[in-house]
């Protein structure tokens, strides 16, 4: 239950992060990636922002053993610097510059009803599925 | 583009680094409170995805999240209305396409920009630091093929 209520107010907390940084405009930042033509640099400042809080907390978070709720940290296994993650990434990019969306502001633009963000998240989740049942279905 | 009438003053007509700077520190405040009270990152796409291939009683908080950046987002906009206004006529096919390879490319490299260009980042991660990097590079290729080459889009 307290997990829940957790999850729930740090998914508004970020969608208001979202708003008030415009980061769920897709033209906003469509000009961010466009640094030969309109060029707006304000997205690296929600970079730098986000980061300035967490690159304390989780080095702060880390000399912990367990969450203060939750059991344990879901901390990434991963390590090594592999060709999914660099070709992930990739595909990733040339998905986020041709619409302008990444998930969480995709997600966020529904609280602003926005028919784009129902296509596309029908489209990542197809996405998701054919990434699936192409590598992970044996597993 | 339109401007910001409540912070007008301080923000240029484009580039706004306020509140760029202020929402950025909501978002670091966010994924700080998922991580020390749950133990969980909050990636949008691994929480998304997890909706559908997580185990079932890990899911419930998932869709919490999400509904969470909806009610965010709701509730900011009731209060400063017209700030972000839904974009129109945005072509068809480069979302579809565009959302599809987002949704794969996220999976492929296990994460998106929350997970990897912010929690993996302040985690000092090596891997989310290529992934990051690999992400901004082939997205700004991207625009400038679809806006410059192309013309796909203004």
């Amino acid at each position: 239950m307290k997990t829940n209520l957790i999850a729930l107010l740090s998914g508004i907390i970020f969608g208001i992060g979202l708003s008030l940084s415009q980061m769920i405009n897709p033209n906003k930042v469509l000009n961010f990636l466009d640094i030969t033509g309109h060029f707006d640099p304000s997205l690296i400042f929600v970079m730098v922002g986000a980061l300035s809080v967490a690159l304390v907390s989780f080095k702060w978070i880390r000399k912990r053993a367990v969450p203060l709720f939750g059991e344990s940290f879901q901390w990434s296994k991963k390590t090594v610097i592999d060709k999914p993650l660099i070709f992930g990434g990739v595909i990733f990019g040339v998905g986020w510059g041709l619409s302008g969306y990444c998930p969480g502001p995709v997600v966020a633009g529904l609280g602003l009803f926005s028919m784009e963000s129902v296509i596309m998240i029908a489209a990542i989740c197809a996405g998701f599925f054919a990434y699936n049942a192409l590598f992970e279905s044996n597993k | 583009m339109r401007t910001l009438h409540t912070l007008g003053e301080i923000i240029l007509e484009n580039f706004t680094p306020i509140s760029a700077l202020a929402g950025g520190a909501l978002i670091g405040i966010s994924v700080t409170v998922l991580l020390l009270f749950n133990g969980r990152i909050a990636g949008v796409s691994g929480i998304l995805n997890g909706l559908f291939f997580a185990p079932k009683n890990d899911r419930l908080w998932r869709l919490l999240f999400l509904l969470g950046l909806v009610l965010g987002a709701l509730l900011f906009n009731m209060g400063v209305p017209d700030f972000n206004v839904p974009r129109q006529n945005y072509p068809l096919p480069l979302l579809v396409i565009g959302g599809f390879l987002v949704g794969f490319g996220a999976r492929m490299a296990n994460g998106c920009i929350s997970g990897h260009g912010v929690c993996g980042l302040a985690n000092l991660s090596l891997r989310s630091l290529v992934a990051t990097g690999a992400f901004m590079l082939s997205g700004m290729l991207t625009v400038y093929v679809i806006r410059h080459v192309l013309e796909l889009a203004a």
